[in-house]
């Protein structure tokens, strides 16, 4: 098959960027979206031209880090999965598709589709740990842990970190994700003690670099995981509940 | 992780921390929970509003009256008019929080955006008409709010020549035979539906109310809510035009 591609082109941070045309053609309907782009960089490269900067790694779907706006929506057309997940047969053969990469102002871009997501990382170390002597692996099963509580626990902890809820949202809002590294803690006993410390410290440091939420809800679909914006009302709610809260009691569940 | 008790100014020294409230309404999501918490309230007053209107059906002398009825609420225990003047200040109060709360997230949303948005078209799969245009739906109920006021309470000369204060009928009558102010009323209230239909299912998730449980609840109590408002307060415009009152 045959695709026009319109792709983000941007030499660097600093530079300013434009839509580059360019044709990939004799595409099997069953190479990824990414093994696409290879054979276009492969083609570019011989021709001597810069090929296109893209993030990518495992291309299973599991590390997060591939992740572009495709014809409008993150991760592209198909729903619950990453870009190196999208396969080329879900667009029709002669279709010109338009390649950006991911939109927010603590995601600057440093080169053409690959942005900075740093921000991420800054939350995480706002919070996003238990503070325990790790030793060796404990026995299983030796803090009982609800199977509700373990099952929305796992839920939240499928967040890969792509950006993808930041990307889609109108307000560059990191709740979804901040919500999620919170949740997969904050529901298990091991996150208790430090639960609500938990909450101000990365709701404040995700507010430095993000927007707010107004329930649109267009994280949700975005993810390439499915996380629930439920986790976002928990989130708020710990957050208020951390504000409210006796420190001295901060060892005993709320 | 540690909690911040104490903050420090820009000289190095250490000063007491900001009393809860402010520390609180300082941060996004405590903004949200300002702005759910005075929607609640804003929503509570559109309820009894709208119950109040359907005194015009009653007649000339019930609306009269039921309007006189709430300067006396409290009575004897408290003076007369108190109660209302503490609704009143208590409503612009939440107004005044819902409005400054809505025009700082936006700035800051914007500022997260940044300058460069997609260039493409973008798809929105969850976003709905409501939930993207609760800002300009937000300005539009707040200008005809002012109108209103002017119109109905104030009785301002500009807005309405024929205002006579305590003949509540009357004015109602006089303001909404115009075809313009009908017109503006209904658009209005149109504005108010696709907010309260927005942001009575918001609300929930901005206070943390989320149980797998009861949600589907929440978007049938905001559609259910913002059908039964707009058709309450339509009833009074479309009454008077069709000549049902007169």
């Amino acid at each position: 098959m045959d695709v026009k591609l319109r792709v983000w082109r941007q030499n660097g941070p600093t530079n300013d960027g434009a839509f580059k045309e360019y044709a990939a053609r004799g595409i099997s309907p069953e190479a990824s979206f990414l093994e696409m782009l290879d054979i276009v960089n492969e083609e570019l490269t011989a021709a001597g031209e810069e090929p296109i900067a893209f993030d990518h790694d495992c291309r299973e779907g599991i590390c997060g880090t591939c992740g572009l706006m495709i014809n409008g929506q993150p991760h592209g057309p198909q729903q619950g999965t990453a870009t190196c997940q999208l396969h080329m047969r879900k667009f029709s053969d002669g279709a010109t598709i338009v390649i950006e990469p991911w939109r927010a102002a603590a995601f600057p871009v440093v080169k053409d589709l690959v942005v900075d997501r740093s921000a991420f990382d800054r939350i995480i170390e706002a919070g996003g740990y238990i503070s325990v002597a790790t030793g060796s692996a404990p026995d299983a099963n030796l803090i009982p842990v609800p199977k509700d509580a373990a099952e929305a626990s796992m839920d939240a902890a499928a967040c890969i970190g792509c950006g993808a809820c930041v990307a889609s949202c109108p307000n560059s809002a990191a709740q979804l994700f901040t919500a999620a590294k919170m949740a997969h803690l904050n529901l298990l006993p091991q996150g208790q003690p430090e639960r609500f410390l938990r909450a101000i410290a990365m709701v404040d440091v995700m507010e430095e670099y993000f927007g707010s939420c107004t329930n649109h809800g267009e994280c949700e679909t975005a993810c390439p995981k499915g996380i629930s914006i439920d986790y976002i009302a928990h989130m708020n709610r710990d957050y208020l509940r951390g504000q409210l809260a006796n420190s001295r009691l901060a060892g005993q569940r709320g | 992780m540690t909690a911040t008790e104490s903050r420090t100014d820009s000289a190095g020294k250490t000063r007491r921390p900001l009393p809860w409230p402010v520390r609180f309404y300082q941060s996004d999501v405590g903004k949200k929970y300002v702005m759910a918490i005075t929607g609640i309230v804003g929503l509570g007053f559109i309820v009894f509003h709208m119950l109040g209107n359907l005194h015009a059906f009653e007649g000339a002398r019930q609306l009269n009256e039921y309007a006189e009825g709430l300067r006396d609420i409290g009575e004897p225990i408290a003076p007369r008019t108190l109660l209302v003047w503490i609704g009143r200040i208590g409503l612009l109060v939440a107004l005044v929080l819902h409005v400054h709360s809505a025009y700082t997230l936006t700035r800051s949303n914007r500022r997260a955006r940044g300058s460069s948005g997609y260039e493409g078209d973008r798809t929105y799969l969850a976003a709905n008409y409501a939930s993207r245009t609760m800002g300009w739906t937000g300005v539009i109920i707040l200008l005809f709010l002012v109108w209103h006021l002017a119109d109905l309470t104030i009785g301002v000369e500009l807005a309405n020549p024929d205002f006579a204060r305590g003949e509540v009928y009357a004015n109602l009558i006089a303001s909404l035979e115009r075809w313009p102010v009908f017109l503006l009323y209904v658009g209005a209230q149109g504005a108010l539906a696709l907010h309260i239909w927005h942001g009575a299912w918001s609300l929930f998730q901005s206070i943390g109310v989320n149980n797998p449980r009861f949600n589907h609840w929440r978007a049938n109590f905001a559609t259910t809510l913002a059908t039964i408002i707009a058709v309450g307060y339509l009833t009074v415009p479309f009454s008077i035009m069709f000549g049902i009152i007169h």
